[in-house]
C-alpha cells in the first residue's frame, strides 16, 4: 500500500531521492510495522522520537505491530525537538 | 554572583537616583527576578492604579545566577502593571543587558513617577544618572541606539529600549535590549514610555563576585552544562533548527491555529517553518537563516539570525533593511505566518525586523492583524479605515503594510495598537478576539492540545505558553508524553509547569533549559550561588508562592475567576481537521480540578489557608 512518509529537522537527511518539503509517498507491506520504516530509511530509532501516524502519536512500545498503517496515512517522524 | 544585594530606585517624577539594600528577607522568600520583583511591585503600588498613570512601576530584575557562568544565566524581566490585560506584567529577555546590569553591581531597578520631558538612564557602576532623551524621542529603537552610542563612545555598553509604538500608546509595547531581543509580552514598552523614560544603557565592570560556594558553583554549573550538551534538544535540536522545528510538528497534530483560529492547520506551514528558512532561495542562493546565536552564557544558543531576500518586495526599495537581524522564532512565526494566512517567509522576516526595530511583541501584532481580518473579511471594517488597503487573510502585502503603519503609530496602525480585545470591541465585533485577559493567544490550539488551554485560562499574565508550557509533556514527551486530545490530568500536569517556571524565571535563568534540566538540576547550581538552603522542594515552594502572590495582585486589580476562561470559539466551534477534528477545548472539566490543587476557593479566589501558608503579604 501507498503511504505519505514525512522526516523532519536532523532526520530529513534519511528522506529518499524525489522528497520535496520533507515529504515522499512510498509504497510499504500492508502488516509493515513502523520500525520496519524506520529502519528501511535508516534513521536510527533512538532518534525516531515523536511518531506520527496521522498526527496521532505512536509510543514506542506499539512500533514493532504490524496493523497500524492504512492506505493514504502520513507517518511524520522528527528526532527530538523543542521550542517555545 | 548570586545577589548584589543592592537595588538603584529612580524617581522620574523627582529626577532622583538612589541606592538601597535589597530586601534579603524578601529574596528567601521570592528568590529573585520575577518573584522578588513582584513582592516589591506588590509591597509599592495598588494594583488598581491605571496602569499608564505615574502610581505604576515598572522593575527591571535580575535574578541571583544573571551574570554568573550558569548556563543561560543572562536573563532579565521587567515587571510592572500591564496596559493590555490590566492584570501584573512579567516579560523575560536574554541577551547581555541583565548580565551588564548585574555587572555593574545591580540587582534591580525600580522606576517610579514620570518624567516631565522624556529621560533615559545612564549607568555605569554605581554611577546612575538620568539624561536628557528629547533627541531620542521619535526614533525607533534601532536609531536610539545609535545615537546612544555615539554619544556615550563605549562598545561594550549595553542598552534597553522602546520604541515609536511604545512612545504612541500601542498596548502590547515591548522593551527592546541589544537590538532584538526582547521583553516582549504585556506592553511592558508601553508603560515604559507612559513614564517618559526611553532607554536605559548600562556599563559594569565590577565583574563577577560574591558566590556563595565558589568550587560546588564552578562543579554544579559544569554538570549542567554537560546535561545540555547531552540532550538531543539543547544540545542539538534547538542550535541547529531553533524553536521554529515546531512549526511542521504542530500542524501535523492538528493544533496550528490558523486564520484567527478559526482552523487548526495551515496549508502554507512548511513555506514558514524552520526547515524552510534553511533552504537555499532561488535569487541568491543563501537560506533565510545566516547562523544561529547565544545569549549570555548560553551553551544552547536556539536564537537565529536572518536575512530578507533582497528582491522581495517588502525592501528591495529599503537597503537599511538588507541586514543579518534577530529572525523568526516559532511564536513569531506562527502569529504573523499561520494566524493571519501568511506563508511569505520574507515577509514575516521584515515584519520581525520591524517588530525589533520599534518594539512591537510579534505575538499581540499578528493576532491583532488576524482579528483585523476577520473583522475586513466580514465587513465590520473596510478600506475606510486601512487607508485603500485590502486587508485579507493571506496578503503578504497588508501584513507589511499593517506591521509598518502600527511600528510608527500612524492612521489604522493606531487601532492595530489597541490589541485584539479593545479592536474587535471598537468595531462591535468582540467574539473576534482571541484572548485571554485581553492578552493574544500563542501558536497552540487549545482544542487540540487540551492542558494549554486550562494554561492560557489560568496565566496570571494573560495568554501565554511560557507561564506553564504544557507542550512539552502534551506533544514533545518531555519529561514524559501525555495526550494532548485528553483533558483528564491535565490540571495537576499546569500547575507542576507553573510553579517550576516561575522558580526558574526568578533564578535568572531560561525556561529553555527545562527541556533538559529537571529541578534536580537547577536547584544545586542556585543553591551553590546563593546563601541558604535552595533544594529542589524549596524552589517549588518559591514558584508555587510567586503563582499565589500573582494571583493576589489580580485579584487586587479585579481581575476574577470569571476571567479565567477561553474565547468562545475554542469553547464550542470544533477543531475542523486532524486528530482534534470535532473537539472543543473541555476547560469546564479542569478548571475546578485546578483550582482544588491549588488549594483555591472554588471561585478562583486564593484560600485563607494558601494565603497564609505561603505568608503571603497583606
Amino acid at each position: 500500500m501507498r503511504i505519505t512518509l514525512k522526516l523532519y529537522a536532523t532526520i530529513s537527511q534519511h528522506l529518499p531521492a524525489g522528497s520535496v518539503k520533507n515529504t515522499v509517498e512510498i509504497d510499504v507491506d500492508d502488516d509493515a510495522s513502523l520500525h520496519d520504516i524506520i529502519d528501511k530509511y535508516n534513521v536510527p530509532r533512538e532518534l525516531a522520537h515523536l511518531v506520527l501516524i496521522n498526527g496521532v502519536f505512536v509510543c514506542d512500545a506499539d512500533r514493532d505491530q504490524g496493523g497500524l498503517l492504512k492506505q493514504d496515512d502520513v507517518l511524520a517522524i522528527w528526532p527530538p525537538v523543542a521550542g517555545g | 554572583m548570586s545577589w548584589t544585594r543592592k537595588l538603584l530606585r529612580v524617581n522620574l517624577t523627582a529626577g532622583t537616583v538612589t541606592e538601597e539594600a535589597l530586601n534579603m528577607n524578601w529574596a528567601n522568600d521570592y528568590l529573585g527576578q520575577r518573584g522578588l520583583a513582584t513582592r516589591y511591585l506588590v509591597e509599592e503600588m495598588d494594583p488598581a492604579a491605571d496602569a499608564l498613570s505615574p502610581e505604576n512601576k515598572l522593575i527591571m530584575a535580575t535574578g541571583p545566577l544573571t551574570g554568573t557562568s550558569a548556563s543561560t544565566g543572562g536573563r532579565y524581566s521587567v515587571i510592572c502593571k500591564s496596559p493590555l490585560t490590566n492584570a501584573i506584567a512579567c516579560s523575560n529577555s536574554g541577551g547581555f543587558f541583565g548580565a551588564e546590569l548585574k555587572f555593574a553591581g545591580w540587582d534591580m531597578v525600580i522606576f517610579e513617577g514620570k518624567a516631565a520631558s522624556p529621560m533615559y538612564l545612564s549607568i555605569e557602576n554605581d554611577k546612575a544618572t538620568l539624561l536628557p532623551a528629547n533627541d531620542l524621542w521619535g526614533k525607533s529603537v534601532w536609531e536610539a541606539d545609535k545615537i546612544m552610542r555615539t554619544k556615550h563612545q563605549d562598545p561594550q555598553a549595553r542598552i534597553a529600549c522602546v520604541g515609536r509604538s511604545a512612545e504612541e500608546g500601542c498596548l502590547y509595547a515591548a522593551v527592546v535590549n541589544d537590538l532584538h531581543r526582547a521583553a516582549g509580552r504585556s506592553g511592558v514598552g508601553t508603560v515604559m514610555a507612559s513614564k517618559n523614560l526611553k532607554a536605559v544603557i548600562v556599563r559594569g565592570t565590577l565583574g563577577l563576585g560574591g558566590i556563595h560556594d565558589p568550587k560546588a558553583f564552578a562543579e554544579t554549573t559544569k554538570a549542567g552544562k554537560a546535561v545540555l550538551a547531552e540532550n538531543a534538544v539543547t544540545g542539538q535540536g534547538l542550535p541547529a533548527y531553533g524553536t521554529q522545528v515546531l512549526m511542521n510538528v504542530i500542524n501535523e497534530v492538528g493544533a496550528l491555529p490558523t486564520r484567527n483560529m478559526r482552523e487548526v492547520q495551515f496549508e502554507g506551514a512548511a513555506n514558514v517553518s524552520a526547515e524552510a528558512m534553511a533552504e537555499p532561495r532561488k535569487s541568491d542562493g543563501k537560506p533565510n537563516l545566516t547562523t544561529n546565536g547565544a545569549c549570555y552564557s548560553c551553551t544552547i544558543a536556539c536564537g537565529r539570525i536572518s536575512t530578507v531576500d533582497r528582491t522581495h518586495f517588502s525592501v528591495k526599495d529599503k537597503p537599511e533593511y538588507w541586514i543579518n537581524s534577530g529572525g523568526l522564532e516559532y511564536e513569531a512565526a506562527w502569529a504573523l505566518g499561520p494566524d493571519t494566512g501568511v506563508d511569505d517567509i520574507d515577509a514575516l522576516t521584515y515584519v520581525n525586523f520591524l517588530c525589533n526595530e520599534d518594539g512591537l511583541d510579534p505575538i499581540s501584532f499578528g493576532s491583532t492583524v488576524a482579528a483585523a481580518m476577520e473583522l475586513f473579511e466580514t465587513g465590520a471594517i473596510s478600506t475606510a479605515q486601512t487607508d485603500g488597503v485590502e486587508l485579507k487573510f493571506g496578503s503578504a502585502e497588508a501584513l507589511c503594510w499593517a506591521a509598518e503603519v502600527t511600528a510608527k503609530g500612524e492612521g489604522f496602525g493606531k487601532d492595530l495598537g489597541l490589541g485584539s480585545k479593545r479592536l474587535c470591541e471598537k468595531y462591535g465585533q468582540p467574539q473576534f478576539s482571541m484572548t485571554v485577559k485581553g492578552q493574544e493567544f500563542p501558536a497552540y490550539d487549545p482544542r487540540g492540545i487540551q492542558g494549554i488551554g486550562l494554561a492560557y485560562a489560568t496565566s496570571n499574565r494573560g495568554a501565554c505558553h511560557l507561564r506553564g508550557y504544557t507542550i512539552a509533556s502534551e506533544i514533545l514527551g518531555i519529561p514524559e508524553k501525555t495526550d494532548p486530545l485528553e483533558s483528564a490530568g491535565k490540571a495537576g500536569l499546569v500547575k507542576a509547569f507553573q510553579d517550576a517556571t516561575a522558580a526558574v524565571d526568578s533564578a535568572g535563568l531560561c525556561v529553555f533549559t527545562t527541556f533538559a534540566w529537571g529541578m534536580d538540576d537547577i536547584a544545586p547550581q542556585v543553591d551553590a550561588a546563593c546563601e541558604g538552603n535552595w533544594s529542589t522542594e524549596k524552589m517549588m515552594e518559591v514558584g508555587e508562592r510567586i503563582w499565589n502572590l500573582e494571583r493576589e495582585f489580580n485579584a487586587k486589580a479585579g481581575i476574577t475567576g470569571a476571567d479565567d476562561t477561553l474565547p468562545d470559539r475554542l469553547l464550542s466551534l470544533p477543531a475542523n481537521v486532524g486528530p482534534a477534528a470535532g473537539k472543543v477545548n473541555e476547560l469546564d472539566k479542569m478548571l475546578p480540578e485546578y483550582y482544588s490543587a491549588r488549594g483555591w476557593n472554588a471561585d478562583g479566589s486564593v484560600s485563607a489557608e494558601t494565603h497564609q501558608k505561603f505568608g503571603l503579604p497583606g
